[in-house]
């Protein structure tokens, strides 16, 4: 009888062969603790594609990204406790958050790098002399007495609620060229100079601060906390620029981080609230562009990650593991190469030049060019970031971002300003 | 088998899987949000309750009737822009081309924008409208304004321009469809009994097209209503329409009264098709 070319037991055979092959390698795989994937969600500031390619690299597991604009990040980390294993939040959005339970609190003692934290996320204190600014400062919602608990404790414990990961001082932006005189203060920005040249950002929660930095300036407005308004300070904030908009003053509000870019970048707008990496983003273009340092000072705010209370076991030893790493410098030297600061810079340092240290954390001058992590050229030899040093800088926070007591009545006022 | 020979019993089993789906997803949603509307919210969970402080608030805030108003101006404006030029597309497409292929042809023609995003065919107007955009820069040079023009953008005007400009071919489709329907020898009566162009136009074409200038109606009005991203990115979040409102409160966590608001808005609109529709009857029409 003559052989046929595929007897039936020979394509059971390499059915099975195939079948073992594609199942094989799953299952080998899930043997090690690495098949661990963590889904981190945040906004695009420090969800980078880079560092969850590094975190492949250095500790095996798999980190998902999802970058959100602020109020989206809340609206998750409030709702869908299910869909992240990570947060990357801000400290006021924390403030909200922490109450529904949705995440779990850190052990300190985990945490190799904790001591070299610095101190404005721990006793608030950037240096022993220093006084704390208003607001929502990290440390008044970094700490908890328990892991279970839902309320915030006054001082240092065991227990973390975020792990700070970058933070930065905001002030605005403006196009030198176009204004052509030094600007100095926040009232600039109600300056009828800049009539229909004006912008500010259309969050509330960030938008009234900036709105308080200019009204206190002003001298029109005494706060007792900027962060913490009561609904009369909220009332005289809005209305004054409630004015300033029927007046004309602003050209467009803007939410999201192109909308800043565009406006400043065309040239609508020379002067308005703005974010850093904005302002690198509008340089880049060639455009002449300044993140202002004002006699105010800043308002500032600072992220940090949040661990979902639905990780445990291996993910959670992972969870910890990769909040150890960030804090190990690589990150942080990341970061601080376009302009936010480390949690830890120490360890940041080891991953920068002494140049690049030189230039965006002590101030000084640039003796190379400066160039960002993508390879952009943000500054010159011979240039100076604006602001000056790190402790010039985050020395200067005016208030923190934050969400007051009356945060419902202040959207309400926001609400009205909007459509006024 | 006897059963499903019954023709009612065939009957519902035909109409069932519309039914399921409008129940599913329409029915049901819209109830969920009516119930929402109810709750109270605070800055982090919502809290199921019956309550009418968010329709209280609605109501009792000068900016809920500011908004309502610049929604329905927003609306009333645009449906006049384009149903005036989508009828005079619509008329020179039917009336004037003679040539079918030709008609079809210049038909898909005006579908075409609508090939490009939503988004990307407004957004695209900012550059060109800018203090330093192409528009202001064509008038300078042309000696017809020193300044650049600052209303032209962030501003009413841009808002309606992108609505129009948006929502024309809204209202050319079924106008088009309605006037192909017309009894060509009912215009020839017309013009036989010695009525002037512009006769025929108003005593005869007008009427006939009435359907299709209602459907264009509740398309463009429903849209316009709607809308929020336009209004955002067009008047550079300057001004305000009711789905501002709605996503504000969303992006805040304020659900409830985000719902309370979505029903109010529902029920303006449901009201507005009520009274359109007792024009003209659109099922007998067509």
């Amino acid at each position: 009888m003559a052989k046929v070319g595929y007897t039936r037991r020979s394509i059971l055979k390499t059915g099975a062969a195939a079948a073992a092959a594609s199942l094989a390698a799953p299952m080998v795989w899930s043997q090690e603790s690495k098949n661990i994937v963590l889904r981190q969600f945040g906004t695009g500031v420090s969800n980078l594609n880079d560092v969850a390619q590094k975190v492949k690299e250095d500790l095996g597991f798999t980190l998902e990204m999802t970058a959100l604009d602020s109020d989206a990040v809340t609206q998750r980390a409030a709702t869908q406790p299910g869909s992240f294993d990570i947060a990357d939040i801000e400290y006021w959005i924390c403030k909200k958050v922490w109450p529904t339970g949705n995440l779990q609190a850190m052990d300190v003692s985990k945490i190799a790098n904790y001591d070299k934290i610095v101190g404005i996320f721990k006793d608030g204190k950037l240096t022993p002399e220093s006084t704390i600014a208003q607001g929502t400062a990290p440390h008044t919602v970094g700490f908890v007495e328990g892991q279970g608990s839902t309320t915030f404790a006054d001082e240092q414990t065991n227990w973390m609620t975020l792990i700070p990961t970058i933070y930065n001082a905001d002030t605005l932006g403006i196009r030198p060229d176009l204004i052509g005189r030094p600007i100095e203060s926040w009232t600039e920005l109600l300056n009828p100079e800049f009539k229909g040249k004006a912008s500010i950002l259309d969050i509330s929660s960030i938008g009234i601060m900036d709105m308080a930095m200019v009204c206190e300036a002003m001298g029109e407005v005494q706060y007792g906390d900027k962060g913490n308004m009561t609904r009369e300070e909220i009332d005289k904030t809005i209305a004054i620029f409630t004015e300033a908009k029927q007046n004309g003053q602003f050209r467009a509000f803007w939410k999201t981080f192109d909308e800043s870019v565009n406006l400043m970048a065309s040239g609508e707008v020379v002067i308005q609230s703005m974010w850093s990496p904005a302002i690198t983003a509008v340089k880049s273009r060639g455009i002449p562009c300044v993140y202002q340092p004002l006699k105010e000072g800043y308002r500032s705010w600072g992220g940090g990650i949040g661990l979902s209370s639905s990780l445990s076991g291996m993910e959670l030893d992972a969870a910890y593991e990769y909040i150890n790493w960030y804090l190990s410098g690589w990150v942080g030297g990341y970061l601080m190469r376009q302009g936010y600061y480390s949690a830890v810079p120490e360890t940041s340092k080891e991953f920068m030049t002494e140049n690049e240290w030189g230039y965006w954390f002590e101030g000084k001058e640039a003796t190379d060019v400066i160039t960002s992590p993508t390879g952009d050229t943000l500054a010159q030899a011979g240039e100076v970031r604006d602001g000056g040093s790190f402790y010039e800088r985050m020395g200067h926070v005016a208030c923190w971002n934050s969400v007051m007591d009356e945060n419902q009545y202040m959207v309400r006022k926001w609400n009205e300003f909007i459509a006024s | 088998m006897q059963i499903l020979k019954n023709r009612h019993v065939t009957g519902w089993l035909q109409a069932a899987p519309l039914t399921l789906i409008l129940l599913g997803f329409l029915v049901l949603p819209i109830i969920t949000i009516v119930i929402v509307s109810f709750w109270r919210a605070t800055e982090f969970s919502i809290i199921p309750a019956f309550s009418f402080e968010n329709y209280e608030f609605l109501f009792g805030s000068a900016v809920t009737w500011k908004v309502f108003m610049a929604t329905f101006r927003y609306a009333f404006i645009t449906w006049v822009f384009t149903l005036s030029i989508g009828f005079t597309v619509a008329y020179y497409l039917a009336f004037h081309i003679r040539s079918q292929p030709v008609q079809i042809a210049l038909f898909l023609l005006c579908t075409i924008p609508f090939w490009t995003s939503n988004i990307i065919r407004m957004i695209s107007w900012i550059p060109f409208l800018g203090r330093n955009g192409i528009a202001n820069q064509t008038l300078i040079s042309w000696g017809v304004v020193d300044q650049p023009v600052e209303w032209l953008l962030y501003s009413d005007f841009s808002v309606i321009l992108a609505f129009v400009h948006l929502y024309t071919l809204f209202m050319v489709v079924p106008i088009f469809n309605t006037m192909m329907r017309i009894d060509r020898s009912l215009i020839e009566a017309a013009y036989d009994n010695g009525a002037s162009g512009w006769q025929t136009l108003v005593h005869v074409i007008l009427p006939l097209c009435k359907p299709g200038i209602m459907i264009g109606t509740i398309f463009v009005v429903t849209l316009v209503m709607g809308d929020f991203i336009t209004v955002r990115f067009m008047s550079g979040s300057q001004r305000a329409n009711v789905g501002r409102l709605i996503s504000n409160d969303i992006s805040l966590l304020q659900y409830p009264s985000a719902a309370a608001t979505a029903v109010v808005l529902l029920c303006t609109v449901l009201i507005t098709i009520a009274i359109l529709l007792r024009f003209v009857d659109i099922r007998k029409e067509l």
